[in-house]
C-alpha cells in the first residue's frame, strides 16, 4: 500500500520516496542538488524542538530543512515501520 | 595526458576541492603543516589559503585550499570563487594545474555530486577517499578499483585525521603524468547545447569568456545564484540574466533535470561502487544526537555550554585582559620616566601606547571564542546548535547559524561579527553584521552602570537597579530583532534561498587545526582592524589634548581642545535630548569606544582620583546644575542617556571589523547612520516624553 503526502507531513520514524518537487524556484534547485531528487529515498529522524526544522536522511546525508521547503516536496509512502534505514 | 610542470616553470599549483564537511582543511592541513598563508580573494570576504608540500622526490608542489562548495552552480561567494577559481576566470589566481578532490566516503553519493561537475572541466585529477572508517563503521564496503577504473583517474584511500595514506597521495600528486578523467555523468540536451552555443558567441563579444571557452563555462556563469554576484562586473551582470531568461524560457527546469540527471548517474556508479547491508548499524552519531537533540536534555546542554562559553569570555578573559592593561600601563610609567615632558612623550604614552593596548585588549575574548568556535565546527556540534536554534532566529528572518555569532556579540561585537563567517548565506551574514553591535557589550556596562546609579540615588535597591539593567539589554535585543526584521525586507530582497543545513557526522577535533584557526583570526584581527583602531585612538587622542592650553586644570584643557569644541558645537544637535555641552564632549570622546564616557567625565568634571567604582563622580554628577540653575542629570536626561549608550555606535574597533568583514565602506556607514541616527531618535524621544511626567 502505498499514500501520497510531502516531506513536512511525514512524522519522525517514516520513510517515503520523493515523488515530485516543484520546479523552477532557484532555492528547490540547491535541494536537488543536495540530493533530493525525485526517486531518492528519504526518511524523517526527528523535528526540531520548537517544531522545526526537520531533519532528514537522504543518500546517506543528514540535512535539516524548513517546513515551507519541505511542503514543496511531494512523496510516496513506502515504510512505515523502518527507522530510517538505508535511505 | 598532462605535464606536471606548469608552463611558466614554477612549482605546479594543486586546487584542494570538496565538500564542506568532507575533511578537505584536515588534508590541507596535514600536507602543509605550518607551511600556509591566508588571505582574501580581493573583492570578496573569502579566505584565500594557499601552501605548500613536497614531493616524493624533493619536487616543491603548490597547495591551495578552495573553499568549501555544493556545486559549481555558485549560490555564495565561497562557491562563486570556487567556480571562478578552476575555470581559470580570476585575474589574481592562476587556474589550477591538478586538482585534489576530497571525498567524503561516509556521504559518497552527495559528494559525487560536485566531483563529477569538477570532473568534467578537463583537469588533471586525484581523488582522495577521506573518512573511510566512517563509512566502515556504517557496514559499508567500497570497491575503490571500480570507482578508480569508472571515472579513469587515481583513487586514493586516506584518513587526513591520522595521516593514513597521505604518503600515497602525496605519490600521486608528484606523478609526472596523470590522466583526465574519463566520466562523463551528463550530456547536455542536443537544443541547450545549442542555446549555450549561442549564449557563448554573446558573452565572448562582451569579453566574459574567450571564443573557445568550453560549454561549462556559461553554464556554470548563467545558472549563478550568489546573491552578490562575486566575481561578475557591473555590467556583465545584465548580459548574464538575459542569457539565464532566454534559457528559461526556451528550456524551463534544465537546471533540475541537469541536476537529477547527474544523481542518476552517480546512483548507477554507487551502485557498483558501494556495497551496503540492509540495516546499516546504528552510528556513534545518531546515538549522541539522540541526547543532543533531545527537547530536554538537548535543550539543557546548550544552556550548559552557552554559560561556560560565557563565563569563559567574561570572567576568564578578564585576568589576561587585566594584566594587558596593567602591562602597557607600566610601560607607559617606564616611558613617561625616561623621556621628559612634552608632546613626544604624550604622543608615545596616551596616543601610541594606550592606541596598542586598546587593540591588544581584544584578543584574549577573540582567542577565547574562536578557540570554542573551532571546537564546535571541528567535532560537528556547530550544525546541531543551528538545528536548536534555527525556529528562534527564524522569527526575525535569520537561520539558526546567525545565534552564535549575535550571542557572543553579548560580550563583544568584534568577536562576534568576525564569527559571522560561519553564516553561508551572504544575506542572513549581512544581517547579522548589521544588527551584531545592538547587543549590548561588556564595554556599555561602565556607562550603564554610572547612569543607572545617577538615575537612582543611593536609597533605591539593588533589585530595582538590576531590573533596569536587564531591561537596557532588553531594549537592545529588541532593537537588534526589529532592525533585522527591517533588513530582512529591505536589503538582498529578489534572494530566494532555502535553509539547508547539514548535520555531519561527530568527529574527533584536531587540536592543530583548531590552533591554526585561532592563531590566523587572531592576525588578520591585528593587521586587519587593529591598524584601523589603533590610528584612531591616536585621532582622538590628538583631538582632546590639541590646541594645548596653558591651564593646570584638565578639565580646561579639555574644554579648550578639539574635542572640547565640537561638545560645544553639537550642543544644538544635543539639546533636544536633554544633554548639555559637557556631555557632549562625553559623547565625542567616547566615539572611539563606549567605556571612554566615564573617564572622560571625570575629567570633564574635575573628579581626582576616579575610584572603581565612580562614587566621587556619581555625586559630582547629582551636583551638576544648568545655567539657569536647575539639576542636569534629571531621570528624563539620565534614561535618555541610556538609550543613546543602548543603541549608538560610539566604538571604532567594530566599525573597523565591519568595513573588513563586509569588505566595503558602504555598509560600515549605513550601520553608522541607522545606530546613532536611531539612538538620537529614540533618545529624543525619551526625554521629550520624560518632560511631560
Amino acid at each position: 500500500m502505498s499514500f501520497f503526502s510531502t516531506l513536512a507531513e511525514l512524522s519522525a520514524g517514516q520513510s517515503a520516496v520523493i515523488e515530485a518537487l516543484s520546479s523552477g524556484r532557484a532555492a528547490m534547485t540547491r535541494l536537488r542538488e543536495m540530493g533530493l531528487n525525485p526517486g531518492a529515498r528519504v526518511a524523517v529522524i526527528r523535528r526540531a524542538p520548537l517544531g522545526e526544522p526537520l531533519e532528514v536522511s537522504v543518500r546517506g546525508s543528514h540535512l535539516a530543512l524548513r517546513l515551507r521547503e519541505a511542503g514543496q516536496i511531494r512523496v510516496r509512502l513506502t515504510d512505515v515501520a523502518s527507522q530510517g534505514g538505508q535511505a | 595526458m598532462s605535464s606536471a610542470a606548469s608552463d611558466s616553470g614554477s612549482p605546479p599549483l594543486l586546487a584542494i576541492v570538496g565538500n564542506p564537511n568532507c575533511g578537505k582543511t584536515t588534508l590541507f592541513n596535514a600536507l602543509t603543516g605550518l607551511r600556509q598563508k591566508v588571505a582574501n580573494y580581493p573583492g570578496v570576504t573569502v579566505e584565500k589559503k594557499v601552501g605548500e608540500c613536497f614531493g616524493l622526490h624533493g619536487q616543491r608542489l603548490q597547495l591551495i585550499d578552495l573553499p568549501g562548495a555544493y556545486s559549481l552552480n555558485a549560490r555564495s561567494p565561497d562557491e562563486a570563487v570556487l567556480r571562478d577559481v578552476l575555470l581559470g576566470r580570476r585575474s589574481d589566481t592562476r587556474r589550477p594545474d591538478r586538482v585534489v578532490l576530497v571525498l567524503d566516503a561516509s556521504n559518497l553519493e552527495r559528494n559525487l555530486y560536485l566531483a563529477s561537475q569538477v570532473l568534467e572541466l578537463g583537469l588533471p585529477t586525484i581523488i582522495a577517499l577521506n573518512m573511510v572508517d566512517l563509512a566502515n563503521a556504517k557496514g559499508w564496503q567500497i570497491e575503490a578499483r571500480v570507482l578508480e577504473e569508472a571515472l579513469g583517474v587515481p583513487v586514493v584511500l586516506c584518513q587526513a585525521t591520522t595521516g593514513k595514506g597521505l604518503v600515497e597521495l602525496k605519490a600521486a600528486m608528484s606523478q609526472s603524468e596523470l590522466p583526465l578523467s574519463r566520466w562523463q555523468a551528463v550530456e547536455l540536451a542536443e537544443e541547450v547545447r545549442a542555446a549555450l552555443l549561442a549564449i557563448r558567441a554573446e558573452l565572448a563579444l562582451g569579453g566574459m569568456v574567450g571564443q573557445t571557452a568550453s560549454l561549462l563555462e556559461p553554464l556554470y556563469l548563467l545558472s549563478d545564484h550568489d546573491p552578490l554576484h562575486a566575481g561578475f562586473r557591473q555590467g556583465q551582470l545584465g548580459q548574464i540574466e538575459r542569457g539565464r531568461a532566454k534559457l528559461e524560457q526556451s528550456h524551463p527546469g534544465w537546471e533540475d533535470r541537469l541536476a537529477d540527471a547527474r544523481y542518476a548517474a552517480i546512483e548507477q556508479l554507487c551502485a557498483r561502487v558501494l556495497r551496503r547491508p540492509g540495516q546499516e548499524p546504528v552510528s556513534l552519531t545518531s546515538r549522541l544526537d539522540r541526547w543532543l537533540l533531545h527537547p530536554v536534555f538537548g535543550a539543557v546542554f546548550v544552556l550548559g555550554l552557552l554559560v561556560f562559553l560565557f563565563y569563559l569570555i567574561f570572567k576568564v578573559a578578564e585576568g589576561p585582559m587585566g594584566w594587558i592593561e596593567e602591562g602597557f600601563g607600566s610601560l607607559g610609567q617606564w616611558v613617561s620616566h625616561w623621556l621628559p615632558a612634552g608632546d613626544l612623550r604624550d604622543l608615545l604614552v596616551d596616543g601610541a601606547i594606550n592606541g596598542v593596548a586598546g587593540v591588544v585588549v581584544f584578543l584574549p575574548q577573540i582567542l577565547i571564542l574562536f578557540f570554542f568556535i573551532g571546537l564546535m565546527e571541528d567535532t560537528g556540534y556547530m550544525a546541531r546548535l543551528a538545528f536548536l536554534m534555527d525556529r528562534v532566529m527564524s522569527l526575525v528572518g535569520l537561520n539558526g547559524k546567525a545565534f552564535l555569532p549575535f550571542l557572543s556579540s553579548y560580550a563583544c561585537a568584534v568577536p562576534g561579527i568576525m564569527a559571522t563567517r560561519t553564516i553561508d548565506s551572504p544575506k542572513h551574514r549581512l544581517i547579522t553584521i548589521l544588527i551584531a553591535p545592538l547587543a549590548s557589550c561588556s564595554a556599555r556596562l561602565p556607562v550603564y552602570l554610572l547612569l543607572i546609579s545617577a538615575l537612582m540615588p543611593g536609597e533605591v535597591s539593588v533589585l530595582v537597579k538590576a531590573l533596569v539593567l536587564v531591561g537596557l539589554y532588553a531594549l537592545g535585543t529588541l532593537g537588534a530583532f526589529v532592525l533585522a526584521w527591517v533588513l530582512n525586507r529591505c536589503i538582498l530582497r529578489q534572494v530566494d534561498e532555502a535553509m539547508v543545513l547539514e548535520l555531519p557526522s561527530y568527529k574527533m577535533p584536531s587540536l592543530r587545526g583548531i590552533l591554526l584557526l585561532v592563531w590566523q583570526r587572531a592576525r588578520a584581527f591585528l593587521l586587519r582592524a587593529g591598524t584601523v583602531i589603533f590610528g584612531i585612538s591616536i585621532l582622538i587622542w590628538a583631538a582632546s589634548t590639541y590646541p594645548k592650553h596653558d591651564s593646570a586644570d584638565a578639565s580646561v584643557r579639555l574644554e579648550h581642545s578639539v574635542a572640547g569644541r565640537v561638545g560645544h558645537f553639537i550642543e544644538p544637535v544635543i539639546r533636544p535630548l536633554g544633554y548639555d555641552w559637557k556631555i557632549g564632549i562625553g559623547l565625542v570622546a567616547s566615539f572611539a569606544a563606549r567605556e571612554v564616557f566615564v573617564n572622560t567625565m571625570a575629567v570633564v568634571y574635575a573628579v581626582e582620583d576616579n575610584d572603581e567604582d565612580s562614587a566621587s563622580l556619581r555625586q559630582r554628577m547629582a551636583q551638576e546644575k544648568r545655567a539657569d540653575g536647575s539639576v542636569l542629570y534629571t531621570p528624563g536626561v539620565c534614561l535618555s542617556l541610556l538609550v543613546f549608550y543602548v543603541f549608538a555606535m560610539q566604538c571604532v574597533s567594530t566599525m573597523a571589523i565591519v568595513r573588513r568583514e563586509t569588505d566595503s565602506w558602504k555598509w560600515m556607514w549605513v550601520q553608522l547612520a541607522i545606530m546613532s541616527g536611531g539612538a538620537w531618535l529614540l533618545a529624543l524621544l525619551t526625554y521629550q516624553v520624560s518632560r511631560w511626567w
